[in-house]
Formats: structure tokens, sequence, C-alpha cells
């Protein structure tokens, strides 16, 4: 079974051609690595799996299911959550209700219904121990590390129950003790059977994680294999076009 | 496993002394108010009086309940300078509709609604065409004072009708021995203190403020919500006209000018963030507070009020230097 099978994608935009013909498989609590160059068509991918863009050829499947999304939350409900490259946090709120944000849980009272901090809390502190994170449901964004941020953004994620989680640049500026934690975090997802696209521009992380590796160029996939079986040399010179195929 | 569960939802990480205690700014603004209070007990004998401490309290309620639809606005992300214009109207309005024989009751409600709809087009100009708050709301600062003036023809009003005196009573009389103003500000404060922090649409206030794409990318209706809240503001500023047209037994059109800067002066010593994020409704209270205890005070002790300014200025200054002492060890 897969969990995600892309099947000969493409789209243009008016005579650009971002996607040609792409095709991809992701297994059940697999790791996969997307690489490319910058416009090599890796955000326009991600768009169309998290349901921002239609494609204009091709197929999705979800669990061997035909699926077709034309808004983010028709792939919210196949289980597809992604954690943007900003984060799209709120510095000021809590851990907490960063994690609940637009969900929260509330309380009746007659007429009045107030929001279940109890509950959010709860919830969270076991999300993050999931997560193996150490951040804390009180805390306030605005005073965490980079890493703890990724966490309260993937506990977000994990508030729906998700099949598959597409991280954009989860690494990118940071330091290198909090990449680490990341790197944890995309491991914790993997053990729970999540299914995680990792899109990245740094090899050494990709391959930390990544059981295998997706190389796209100028919108065409030049590799898709174990991460074992290739390298971090090869992944280069199929990004810059040094290899042509692998 | 269950108990290290407890201490983390129990704790929080990075809070030093230091924080804390910038954290508090409304307590160090209510006692700074309290201070000057006191301060003035001693040295004049006119402050502590039964009649000033009356005048004090229902002269600043009316800032502060404006103030508190300002600290929405400004957690929010926003600002609203047509407030002191929305006062001259809504008041405006209700006089000229109870000289005209209408009941309190009914042109107290049409006030309100005049109020609604100029903070439902601030809010539609800002949502929805996409208007930066300052610009939309310095236009409908001009505009709503002018469709005063229209209203009415720019005379002054002193006559209300057969229920003249309900007007006055509710405006500027006194029950309990507290002016009926103050009333409107304790409840206004209690409600809106519960709905910032227990109501889902407080909680969208504070995070449209903090980080406005992440508030859409989760979902939450901003545009709708950010109406909600330009219209929250005005009904607090249309209350704040009817009030003080009671108080006052007049209007005239230059009613409420200027005062969208007290208001905010307000609301940014009480602790709302310019940048979005924070504000408390008691800090919006007790910023109003502080200003006309100072303004008060001035006056008892014979200073020229041309000194207010530079007071109210310095606290303003010291309010937003309190957040920088609040996130310098980040």
């Amino acid at each position: 079974m897969s969990r995600l099978k892309l099947s000969g994608i493409s789209r243009s935009f008016g005579a650009i051609r971002a996607l040609d013909g792409v095709s991809l498989e992701l297994a059940p609590g697999e790791v996969m690595g997307l690489m490319g160059d910058n416009g090599a068509g890796k955000s326009t991918l991600v768009k169309i799996i998290a349901g921002n863009y239609r494609p204009t050829s091709g197929e999705i499947r979800v669990d061997d299911k035909l699926v077709e999304f034309n808004k983010p939350i028709d792939a919210q409900r196949e289980g597809i959550e992604i954690v943007y490259q900003d984060l799209a946090l709120c510095n000021h709120l809590t851990a907490a209700s960063n994690v609940f944000l637009g969900r929260e849980p509330t309380r009746r009272f007659g007429p009045v219904s107030i929001i279940d901090y109890d509950k959010m809390r709860t919830t969270s502190a076991q999300l993050f121990a999931r997560l193996k994170s150490e951040t804390r449901p009180r805390d306030v964004v605005r005073r965490m590390s980079g890493g703890q941020r990724q966490a309260v953004a993937i506990a977000r994620t994990l508030l729906s129950h998700p099949k598959i989680v597409l991280l954009d640049e989860p690494t990118a500026a940071i330091s290198v003790r909090q990449v680490a934690e990341v790197l944890d975090l995309i491991r914790n997802l993997r053990d729970q059977g999540i299914s995680v696209i990792l899109i990245s521009h740094r090899m050494p992380d990709v391959f930390a994680v990544a059981d295998t590796v997706a190389v796209l160029r100028r919108g065409e996939l030049v590799t898709s294999k174990g991460a074992s079986e290739s390298s971090p040399e090869e992944v280069t010179g199929l990004i810059t076009g040094a290899i042509e195929y692998a | 496993m269950s108990e290290t569960l407890e201490q983390a939802i129990g704790q929080a990480q990075h809070r030093n002394w230091l924080s804390r205690m910038a954290n508090l700014q409304v307590f160090w603004v209510f006692i700074a108010a309290v201070l000057a209070c006191l301060a003035l007990t001693f040295m004049t004998d006119a402050f502590a009086t039964e009649r000033n401490l009356f005048n004090v309290a229902r002269n600043f309620a009316f800032v502060a309940i404006i103030a508190i639809g300002m600290t929405t606005v400004i957690a929010s992300g926003g600002i609203d300078l047509s407030v002191g214009s929305v006062v001259v109207l809504s008041a405006m309005t209700i006089s000229v509709l109870m000289e005209a024989g209408n009941p309190f009751w009914l042109s107290a409600l049409l006030a309100i609604g005049v109020a609604l709809l100029v903070g439902a087009i601030n809010g539609v100009l800002i949502a929805y065409a996409g208007m930066p708050a300052f610009v939309a709301t310095l236009g409908m600062l001009s505009a709503a004072r002018s469709a005063a003036m229209v209203l009415s023809n720019n005379k002054m009003i002193w006559e209300f009708g057969p229920d003249h005196d309900i007007l006055l009573w509710v405006g500027g009389g006194s029950t309990f021995g507290l002016p009926h103003p103050l009333y409107v500000l304790i409840a206004l404060t209690i409600v809106m203190g519960f709905v910032y922090r227990w109501s889902r649409w407080g909680q969208y206030v504070f995070a449209i403020g903090s980080n406005e794409e992440a508030a859409t990318l989760t979902g939450i209706a901003v545009k709708r919500i950010k109406v909600t809240i330009y219209m929250f503001s005005a009904f607090t500023a249309g209350m704040a006209g009817i009030l003080m047209a009671g108080w006052l037994g007049s209007v005239t059109t230059n009613l409420g000018t200027a005062m969208e800067l007290t208001v905010i002066a307000a609301a940014v010593i009480g602790g709302a963030n310019l940048n979005g994020g924070e504000g408390t409704a008691l800090g919006a209270v007790v910023g109003a507070l502080l200003i006309e205890v100072i303004r008060n005070s001035l006056i008892l002790l014979g200073i020229s009020t041309f000194w207010q300014g530079m007071f109210i200025g310095t606290f303003i200054i010291v309010a937003v230097s309190f957040d920088r002492i609040r996130y310098a060890r980040t």
C-alpha cells in the first residue's frame, strides 16, 4: 500500500511548465527528502499536495484512493498537513493557544461558551510529550527557540491525526543544536507511522533522517530512490544538472 | 509519566523576575496613579473631597470607556482615529432626535446604531478594501464630524424634548454616590476582561494582532472579525457620546475634539502594544485614570494646564520603554 501516490503530475502557469509529469510514491511512516534548486518546482509540488493548486494533469492517490483537492481543507480532510517555512505562529500567544488556534475547544454555560484552557493545555502537553519536546503549553511563543517553535507548529498538525506531514525548510535559519531537535521531531513522527515529506536545501539534514530522496530539476523528477543508495554528492550533481538522471 | 505531564502543564519557562515585573505594567501604572492621589491628598485640601473625587471618577470614565474599545483595536494591530468624531456624531444624533420629541430609548438606540454603522464602514474599508487602518479612520475622523455638523446645522442643542430629564439623569446623575458613567465603565471592564480571556473572539483579536497571516492560515475569519472590532470601538465611542450629552446638558459640534489622542494615550499607558497582540481592559481603565489624576492634580496645584501634555507625553514614552525592557532579554 502506498500512503501517497502521485502519477504524472504536471502544472503549467501560462506558457511556463512548472512541473512536468512527476510521479512519486510515499509509504506509511516513510520520510522523503524533497530537494531541488530554487525554481525547480518544489513549492509548486508542495502546493499541489496541500491543495493550494490543482494540477494541470495527473492523479493524486491517498491510500490508493483517487482524490481531488480544490482547497487546502480538502487535503486536510485526507490527512495531509503542512508546516510552513515561516511557521505561521502567533508570537504573543502561548504554545497551547497556538496549537489550537482556530480550533479552540469550548465549554458551554447556558448562553455563553468559553474556551476550555484546561483541555488545550492537557492535550498540547500530551502532543509535546509524544514529540519528546520540552516545550511547555503555557510558554509564550515569542520567547521560544527555533526548535521549540517547530515543535509547536508540528504539534498543531498532530491535532488532526494526519497521515502525511509536509515540512517546508524546517531547519533553515536555526542553530545546530536546534537542528538536531527538529530532526528528532521528524523521527518521532515517522515512528508513529506518519509519512513525512521534508523539503530542504540542507543536504546533511536530509540524509540524517530521510528514507528516500527525490530531486526535482526544472519541473522534472530526476531521481527518487532510497537514501542509502544515493549520496550527497550524487544529489548535488542531480540538483545542478551535472548528473542527468539517477 | 502523568506526573511529568502535570509538571509540564503547570510550569512555564523563560520567566525571570525582570520580565515578571515589567509584565505588570498595569500594576505599576496603578501604583503611579495611587501615589499621585496620596500626594495630592496631603498637598491640597481640595483633592480628597467628595465633590472632587466624584468629578475625577466621572471625567475619567468617558475616556476609559472608549479606551477599552481602542485597546481592542490596538491589540488587533490596528488603530481607530475616528472615535472623537463618533462621540460627537452619536451625541448629536441622540440630541437632534430627542429635540424633535422622540423618546430617550429610541434615540439612544439609533445613536448607537449610527455609531455601529460608522464602525462597520471603518472595518469594511480596512478588512475588505485593504486600506491601512490609520488612513481609513483618519478619513472617518473628518467625515463623521462633518456629518454631525450637517445633522445639527452646527447649532448647539440644549433642549432634549419630553425625555430631557432622563438623558440628564443617565449621563449626569448618580446612584449610591457614584456617577452613572462609572457604572457603565465597570460593567464594560468586567465584560471585556472576560471576553478577552475566555471567548474565541477575544483570542482571535490577539491572534490577528500577533500574526494576521497565521490567523488567516488557520482558518479564522479574519476579515469578519476585523469589522466587528471596529464596530466595537465605535460602539464604545457612541455610548460615551450619549453619556457626555447627558452630563454636559448641551451638545456642540466641538464635543470630543482631539479625544482620540487622549484615548490612545490611555490605552498605550495601560499596556496596549501598538504593534498588536497585547492589551488588557483593566490597563485601559488604569491608563485613563492616571491621565485624569494628572490633569486634576495640575489644576488643584495651580500649575498651568499647559504642562498637562508634557506629563502625558512622558508617561506614553515611559510606557513604551517598558516594552523594550520586557523583551530585552530574549
